[in-house]
């Protein structure tokens, strides 16, 4: 993986999930309320950093998801704020029943991380990769639903995680990912994307590591003289609606980037605003109806199209549509 | 003990009366809604909410030191909604809008959209777990107050009762009391016939709780073993108590037939049960 070098992006020696771990530590020494939840996995998704430092506000419901979603909702009823942690795939797909009720219908202010999204998770296979996280947690109308994309950004939403009404999802992965963001006043607001680089030509929309891969694709877009406006779309709902209708109007070619299906992903949301209102050519870079296989990540977006390389053939090709 | 309401005995029985027959005008009215399952746990509750158990401000529902009540077999919302009604937390009325578009007073019930309704339950199998949430927060909270969950008999077929069985017993959960409506029937059938749930003393006995069994439809009993189950929190095992009641009880020929499940009475059967509830046939 060279997320973010030819964008010459400062690189992180750290996954993302020890940021979050970090994050997580952070957030429970500043607020006595939060309590963290664990499908036993919490030496993988980094929310053991909290059980060193704070063992009674750490609990480990052991292999069994469905009912650590119920003690966690539970807990957010005794006034506690709850993070509810474990693989994204694992909580989504054993426990989803249990989010929609206990979490997403009783509209509980409580947050659900994700880990290991996407693709790049090590050598695993893909019965532990998160490849449909955002369309399942897209079906449950009260999430909040963020993607960060870098240490910065996980930093601010995890801060951010219990101000905010109502349920929230945010994905958090194995990769370490660039610094696009400064950890000191990081320009990060819920539902606010961001543009990352300024352009004129095309916009590619990303969120989580298709952030860093979308700058590296601008850079190399650069080279052939197409500028791109790169957007991080780190929160997929409530979705910024007013920046991608500006960025469609004003470079007039959308790409959305994203490490998930396709279908039912973050690509559709957004056509599905550009089409409302400001239809122009898109493309989409992300999972085609396919479960991936194990393999390093590097040797793993490659093969199945994540890279910056396929971010500019994409882009290419909206571009060259846009004056058709 | 204050903030708990203990009736008299022969009050206890006129309640129970009438929260049988505000179950039956509710669904009827509604033309839908699960009345059979609602009776056979009518006992259960009233022992609850007006035997001296629960403890509840019915003028402040979110009271941060309640004791809380889950009624995780979330299709015996009416029985829920007549007893909130009957202990005041919200006017009788509204029960007659059960089902209704634009009525809170939903088929199944949904957190926090009527007062006093502490989880949103009705896909089955989810309310222990929430009930030992609530244990683990006042515990770090500080708060004393005992968490009372019921579960019906079909839903101790899913899994995640038995991870919560699990849990419960690995964090002593002392004040955690599950109250067990085994009326034997499930949709489709007699559990015995369906999938079969015995030996289920030996079964929660297995998993770490202290099991006591009673008549589900003598309230004193009821009384007695919820009061003993909240002594036993010092053994710091969770308690259930299971129930045995009669699915539909009060009205013969609900009780008789199983496939009353999840159907409301016309007009016409629902004067015959007005009059058996009432004593007067």
């Amino acid at each position: 993986m060279e997320l973010g070098k030819k964008a010459g992006l400062t690189q992180c020696n750290k996954p993302l999930r020890n940021i979050f771990g970090d994050a997580l530590l952070e957030v429970a020494r500043a607020n006595e309320r939060v309590v963290v939840l664990d499908g036993d996995l919490g030496n993988s998704t980094m929310a053991e950093y909290v059980r060193y430092e704070f063992p009674d506000r750490f609990f480990n419901l052991g292999i069994a998801e469905s009912n650590l979603v119920g003690v966690g909702a539970g807990l957010a009823g005794a006034g506690l704020y709850p993070f509810i942690t474990s693989f994204s795939s694992f909580l989504l797909c054993n426990a989803y029943d249990q989010i929609r009720l206990a979490v997403a219908m009783s509209e509980i202010d409580a947050t659900v991380i994700g880990s290991h999204g996407g693709i790049t998770l090590g050598k695993d296979g893909p019965t532990q990769m998160g490849i449909e996280d955002l369309a399942l947690i897209g079906g449950l109308p009260t999430f909040t639903i963020i993607v960060p994309c870098d240490p910065a950004s996980m930093h601010a939403a995890v801060k951010a995680a219990p101000s905010i009404k109502g349920p929230v999802f945010i994905r958090s992965s194995r990769v370490p990912m660039p610094y696009i963001y400064p950890l000191e006043d990081t320009p990060w607001e819920v539902g606010k994307a961001n543009i990352v680089r300024e352009g004129a030509d095309l916009t590619i929309i990303g969120c989580g590591m298709m952030v860093a891969a979308g700058l590296d694709a601008a850079a190399m877009l650069a080279e052939e003289g197409i500028e791109a406006r790169v957007v991080d779309l780190h929160t997929i709902r409530p979705m910024d609606k007013e920046s991608i209708v500006a960025a469609a109007k004003e470079t007039g070619a959308v790409v959305v980037a994203e490490e998930h299906l396709l279908h039912g992903g973050v690509g559709s949301n957004v056509a599905r605003v550009v089409a409302e209102s400001a239809p122009v050519p898109m493309r989409f870079v992300g999972l085609r109806d396919v479960y991936v296989e194990s393999g390093a990540p590097a040797d793993l977006v490659k093969k199945y199209n994540l890279t910056a390389d396929d971010i500019c053939t994409a882009a290419r090709e909206a571009y060259a549509a846009k004056g058709a | 003990m204050k903030d708990s309401v203990l009736l008299e005995a022969d009050q206890l029985l006129e309640t129970a009366r009438q929260l049988r027959l505000d179950i039956l005008e509710m669904t009827t009215k509604a033309g839908s809604g699960h009345p059979s399952s609602s009776w056979s746990a009518v006992e259960l509750v009233t022992a609850l909410y007006f035997g001296g158990i629960l403890r509840y401000r019915a003028n402040e529902p979110w009271w941060p030191a309640r004791d809380r009540f889950i009624m995780s077999k979330g299709h015996a919302a009416p029985l829920l909604y007549a007893a909130l009604a009957k202990a005041g937390y919200f006017p009788r009325e509204e029960l007659w809008t059960l089902r209704e578009v634009g009525s809170p007073v939903q088929g199944h019930p949904i957190q926090g959209m009527m007062p006093g309704v502490e989880a949103t339950t009705g896909s089955l199998g989810q309310g222990l777990s929430l009930g030992l949430g609530h244990v683990l927060g006042g515990r770090l909270t500080g708060q004393k107050f005992s968490v009372f969950v019921l579960l019906g008999d079909g839903e101790c077929e899913a899994g995640q009762i038995w991870e919560a069985a699990m849990a419960a017993s690995h964090y002593k959960a002392g004040n955690l009391v599950a109250m067990l409506d085994y009326n034997k029937y499930q949709e489709t059938g007699p559990i015995s016939r369906e999938i079969a749930l015995e030996p289920l003393v030996d079964k929660w006995k297995s998993f770490g709780w202290n099991v006591q069994e009673v008549n589900g439809h003598e309230i004193k009993e009821v009384i007695a073993a919820l009061t003993l189950a909240q002594q036993l929190e010092a053994t710091a095992k969770p308690q259930i108590i299971i129930a045995h009641t009669i699915k539909g009880k009060g009205v013969s020929f609900v009780e008789a037939d199983f496939t009353y499940h999840g159907r409301a009475l016309n007009a016409e059967q629902a004067a015959l049960a007005r009059e058996e509830i009432n004593g007067t046939r």
